[in-house]
């Protein structure tokens, strides 16, 4: 369900988010990169919910405790704060109700933990401006018309729904195109221009 | 006597050669029927040796038709036990390195007590009298076997179809017994449609004369028309439309040309006749009832006040479920609903579905999927059961 072609460079950045120990939901678990990562590293608690059948079985084939299930479906069937952390990485644009996926995840986590592509990033925003076309980047190599990302937003974007779904943003970091840290110090505006990828992490 | 013997389908059912662990009046197996049975007995087989901490014990429970004899050749048909392609030394579940226990379930026809078995009130085969036996009964024998073997918590307990009912109500029941659970190509109850399929097996096993309304070893004789037609219909539920037209399509039977009478004409009716006859050959046609019966009963949702999350409440077992895509006797929606209360219930569960053509009885193929799920799987419940690589 991870759908860009980025480095996943948000990997490490969530998972230094992570307490040893956490019980940890990763919502679109992909091919069980992070979960796998969070058991080697923090002895985690671990479990996946993945879209492709041909994931979910790889990850099990691994060892990994993950099912076939979709996040704007699903998540209903979880019971509130079943976890510490939920994760929902790189897929929050591609859902069908990003707003009722992110209530969902505030409700079944004591934190949830969301990384996306931001929308706002000067590259996108130079395509638009100049070539008058939808961005196709490196990282979001899709075209219009077959790109599984629906719902893409800004980092502002983001931090307005936050608010609306009364949910605390108790930490947050932008990456840059290299996948460095952007300075804490900087502005919002900075982030949204600067920022290729954010992880927030959230409370409600 | 020496006739009555001989009509019994094989030798295997009051002195089976398999192990046999018999419970004697001071120890009754408590039966759903609200009776309870006495003295009875289980026979199972065991596979591998049990460590000295007995954290390596896998029970395997085995479906309608099955019988302990997983993984040796079974004495009465001579072919390959039924899940060697699993189990085994240096298989995916590595009697080198498991202990693994199978029995004969109550109301079977190997050994464990059952419908033929000899009722020591009357000396005859029990027939209709054994009370009715359900899934839970079955369990409840088993695990008085895992007692027998001073074996606190199984590290796993696996089975597909009734044998995944089996592992359901496991770790339902004895969820601090369980360490780790596989049921394949199952469901938390039998559907409408499945109790019809067998209600059709019923009825033509009893519909037969030499049924006798149970009695049948005490005429001699021995419903195997009907036993067979049961067979055959249930057959084509295991497996799928399209695994029928790809084997046999409308191929013709030994014949060039449609002979305009009632023979077996086309490939997949001689396929079908085939399987009836070599059923009854190993099968007690009212221990046939007895099974079908105890599926049909299962409803773990309906135990729980109608909740089956309820039914694995604070459980800490750890679940991987697999179904598989043609499978239309026990469908990927069953498996989803029991992943969804697992789910609920905030278990550790896993679960895979397998794309193959080959219906319900995928599970006791040659599938590479299912098997390295369940390698995975196993893999990692052994690791954190400290049972090493």
């Amino acid at each position: 369900m991870s759908v860009n072609g980025s480095q996943r460079v948000d990997l490490e950045v969530v998972a230094n988010l992570i307490p040893p120990q956490s019980r940890v939901l990763d919502v679109g678990s992909g091919d069980g990169s992070l979960l796998e990562l969070l058991q080697e590293t923090k002895q985690v608690d671990g479990r996946g919910l993945e879209l492709s059948q041909r994931g979910v079985n790889e990850c099990v084939a691994r060892g990994l405790s993950v099912i076939q299930g979709d996040a704007d479906k699903d998540l209903e069937f979880y019971p509130d704060k079943g976890f510490d952390f939920v994760v929902l990485s790189q897929t929050l644009q591609a859902t069908r109700n990003p707003k009722l996926v992110l209530d969902e995840l505030l409700r079944i986590g004591n934190r949830a933990i969301v990384s996306f592509p931001n929308f706002g990033h000067w590259r996108v925003r130079l395509s638009l401006f100049v070539k008058g076309r939808m961005p196709v980047t490196k990282d979001l190599p899709y075209s219009w018309y077959d790109t599984p990302n629906i719902h893409f937003c800004t980092i502002r974007d983001f931090v307005n729904l936050c608010e609306e779904l009364g949910a605390t943003v108790e930490k947050a970091t932008a990456l840059d195109a290299n996948g460095q840290k952007i300075g804490l110090s900087m502005p919002w505006w900075f982030w949204n221009f600067f920022g290729q990828q954010a992880v927030f992490l959230l409370k409600r | 006597m020496a006739a009555l013997r001989a009509a019994r389908t094989n030798n295997e059912v009051d002195n089976p050669s398999s192990l046999v662990l018999r419970f004697g009046p001071d120890k009754p197996l408590k039966l759903d029927a609200g009776t309870v049975l006495s003295p009875f007995q289980i026979a199972y087989q065991t596979y591998g040796v049990l460590n000295d901490a007995r954290s390596n014990a896998i029970l395997v429970c085995h479906a309608l038709t099955g019988d302990q004899h997983v993984a040796n050749t079974n004495p009465v048909t001579g072919k390959p036990g039924w899940w060697e392609v699993l189990i085994g030394p240096g298989k995916i579940i590595d009697t080198n390195r498991f202990f693994v226990i199978c029995s004969n379930v109550i109301g079977g026809c190997l050994g464990s007590t059952g419908p033929a078995s000899t009722n020591p009130a009357t000396g005859k085969p029990y027939g209709l009298d054994l009370p009715v036996i359900t899934i839970r009964d079955m369990v409840r024998a088993q695990q008085m076997l895992v007692d027998h073997f001073g074996i606190e918590k199984l590290f796993c307990v696996l089975g597909g179809s009734m044998g995944g009912m089996q592992v359901l109500q496991w770790a339902s029941s004895y969820p601090e017994r369980v360490f780790s659970a596989l049921p394949i190509a199952t469901g938390a109850r039998h559907s409408s449609q499945n109790i019809a399929f067998h209600e059709v097996g019923r009825q033509a096993v009893m519909a037969d004369p030499d049924w006798h309304g149970g009695k049948y070893f005490e005429h001699g004789k021995r419903p195997e028309k009907g036993l067979a037609v049961a067979r055959m219909a249930a057959h084509i539920t295991y497996l799928s439309e399209a695994a029928l037209h790809r084997k046999f399509g409308r191929n013709l039977q030994d014949r060039e040309a449609l002979t305009f009478g009632f023979d077996a004409d086309f490939q997949i009716e001689s396929y079908l006749r085939h399987q009836g006859m070599t059923f009854v050959d190993r099968f007690d046609a009212n221990s046939y009832l007895y099974m079908t019966r105890s599926m049909d009963y299962f409803d773990l949702a309906a135990d729980h006040g109608g909740r089956l999350a309820d039914a694995f409440a604070g459980t800490k077992t750890r679940f991987c479920l697999v179904s598989f895509t043609s499978d239309w006797l026990f469908p990927t929606e069953e498996s989803r609903s029991i992943v969804h209360a697992l789910n609920a219930a905030g278990a550790s569960v896993s679960f895979v579905e397998i794309e193959t053509d080959r219906g319900h009885d995928a599970f006791l193929l040659d599938e590479p999927e299912l098997f390295a799920a369940i390698n995975g799987f196993i893999g990692s419940a052994a690791r954190a059961r400290g049972l090493g690589a």
